[in-house]
């Protein structure tokens, strides 16, 4: 009896403790979503607190549509997309050589792009930014190329290693029956690398969705703005506008909550094989 | 595949090109690069003059206050020059290292104790990690600026009224910044420990429980040495992540007038005022550290593991 209510107390204590940190985590962001549908004088009476009457969408048509944050959206979308899709057929490409095919040179170059992931490069964003510059490719073309570099070395070494635990006995099938090495990289063994690839995709996704350095940086023209950018310029435009701007940082957040929601397997699995690496 | 025409190695080698290219022109080019553009006094694009050592001397010696100096006080710095964010960096790296990998610990015992809703906070507590740094400084610049002070109204409502007061003043800035930090960074070090914890078979708890080790014999004498590695892990991870940290201090404080300027920031803004000469410098000199600690930081950990630890000697 007296080690049971011993044990009962210590899970009581457990889950207030847990809870609370957990209640910390999404209060701020259920506060954000419920002060985005208020207008700005309700949000005067209140602050947010209440729970909001109705949904009022005012603010995310303000947002959207009058403070440009759908433009720096789908820049966003755009150049996630463009980015990771190059980094997969890049990434993919080199792994598949350096697991599958000799060249001269070929372990240097992997020991160089290893080494590459273990060097912090606090300012790296610098001679980056002024390479491109001169250049001149700012804005998207630059902002592009300078990102797809961002994630290759991680991407490479995860899909080497993938390769390196797969048989190779349908590679051979495959180049019996004729195929030649790019037609057994694409149709073998990209197949065959499909769950490593959806953590390098969502790796890389997140990584270029949430960079703020180079965007801030690369663009001369706001209208191309990527969305973390785009958020900084739109908070100085409106820092009195409160619920505009939750309403603001509701868009750039709640997709990616979703999107980790869905996939939070995967997200996650990402995020740890990545720390394990570096 | 057995390769040995020169035509087939120029085929294969084909397969890496374009990662090397890019790898080339984006990292290695820019690597060398900044070693070059930190002897110069430069904007980076219309001139350029070199001027040997006078960055590095700027960064090291300027703002250096001898007239103040005395060996006991640590601030004996400008409150505008690179000591000074050091300073502010290593101060949050501290709290990073301490209350966010402590508080992330003792969640992931928690959640490892095999209860039924873990998973669920497992999703929860990995949600801030995901977001970008921007969207959580400014939902946080939000929240406590003192007009019109949501969370203080928050703490006055469940009876902590006694906490609140002007999170973003000169006083607490600093603090208030190395507190969010790691209220967003917990979760990512929750997630790698619970991996780690979860590798630990649970025959060996099996075995002390029935030799009869209580729960703090089992964590002294199974979880912790073998949860070094990972420990460690996330001891440089934290360190370099937290050093590295500068978008999410931006968007919270925009600076605060130096007050929590941390090394990235600074070489941000110098290379936003065209100082790029001194922004290279002041990076070079901030690598070098970052490497020298992890370097450090490994080989401690290799010695403490061969001592206390698991690892073969």
């Amino acid at each position: 009896m007296y080690y049971r209510a011993k044990k009962i107390i210590a899970l009581i204590l457990l889950h207030t403790f847990l809870l609370s940190v957990a209640l910390s985590c999404v209060c701020p962001l259920l506060w954000m979503l419920n002060a985005s549908f208020k207008s700005e004088q309700e949000f005067r009476d209140d602050f947010g607190l209440n729970i909001a009457a109705a949904f009022n969408w005012e603010n995310y048509k303000k947002v959207l549509f009058d403070e440009g944050l759908g433009y720096y959206f789908l820049n966003s979308v755009f150049y996630t997309f463009i980015t990771v899709f190059s980094i997969v057929i890049v990434s993919s490409l080199a792994a598949f050589a350096f697991s599958r095919l000799n060249f001269p040179g070929k372990n240097a170059i992997f020991f160089i792009f290893l080494t590459a992931m273990m060097i912090p490069l606090p300012a790296g964003f610098v001679p980056v930014y002024i390479l491109l510059n001169k250049l001149n490719l700012v804005n998207r073309i630059g902002y592009v190329l300078a990102m797809s570099n961002m994630g290759l070395s991680l991407s490479i070494y995860l899909l080497k290693t993938f390769f390196d635990q797969l048989p190779r006995d349908l590679e051979d099938a495959a180049r019996i029956d004729g195929c030649n090495k790019l037609q057994i990289w694409w149709n073998v063994g990209m197949p065959l690398i499909a769950p490593a690839l959806a953590v390098v995709i969502i790796f890389n996704s997140l990584n270029v969705w949430n960079e703020f350095v180079l965007a801030s940086l690369m663009f001369t023209d706001d209208a191309l703005m990527p969305l973390q950018a785009g958020l900084m310029g739109l908070y100085n435009n409106n820092v009195t506008q409160h619920t505009l701007i939750m309403a603001a940082l509701t868009v750039a957040a709640l997709p990616i909550i979703l999107l980790y929601l869905k996939m939070q397997k995967q997200i996650i699995k990402g995020i740890t094989s990545g720390a394990m690496v570096g | 595949m057995i390769d040995k025409t020169i035509k087939d190695k120029v085929v294969n080698f084909s397969f890496v090109f374009p990662a090397f290219v890019i790898f080339s022109v984006f990292y290695l080019y820019p690597f060398f690069y900044s070693f070059i553009l930190s002897f110069q006094q430069t904007d980076g694009i219309y001139y350029s003059k070199f001027v040997g050592l006078q960055n590095f001397k700027e960064v090291f010696a300027s703002g250096l206050d001898w007239q103040n100096f005395k060996w006991w006080s640590i601030t004996w710095w400008k409150a505008s020059s690179w000591w000074n964010s050091m300073y502010n960096g290593v101060f949050i790296t501290f709290w990073a290292l301490t209350f966010q990998n402590i508080l992330a610990f003792a969640l992931a015992l928690g959640v490892d104790k095999a209860i039924k809703t873990g998973k669920i906070y497992r999703v929860i507590f990995f949600i801030l990690p995901v977001l970008s740094e921007i969207i959580i400084g400014l939902l946080m610049r939000e929240l406590l600026l003192t007009n019109p002070g949501i969370l203080n109204q928050w703490l006055e409502k469940v009876g902590l009224g006694f906490i609140s007061h002007n999170w973003l003043g000169r006083e607490s800035v600093l603090l208030t910044t190395a507190l969010v930090h790691s209220w967003k960074g917990f979760g990512w070090a929750f997630i790698i420990l619970l991996a780690g914890l979860q590798t630990i078979p649970e025959e060996l708890y099996e075995a002390a429980r029935i030799d009869g080790a209580n729960y703090m014999q089992r964590f002294h004498r199974i979880t912790l040495p073998l949860l070094m590695p990972v420990v460690s892990l996330v001891i440089v991870l934290t360190l370099l992540g937290t050093m590295q940290a500068f978008a999410m201090i931006l968007a919270l404080t925009r600076g605060a007038a130096g007050l929590t300027e941390v090394p990235v920031m600074r070489i941000y803004n110098h290379l936003r005022l065209s100082q790029v000469g001194l922004a290279c410098a002041e990076g070079i000199v901030l690598g070098a550290v970052l490497i020298a600690v992890s370097f450090t930081m490994f080989n401690l950990s290799k010695w403490i593991r061969s001592r206390w630890g698991v690892l073969p000697r």
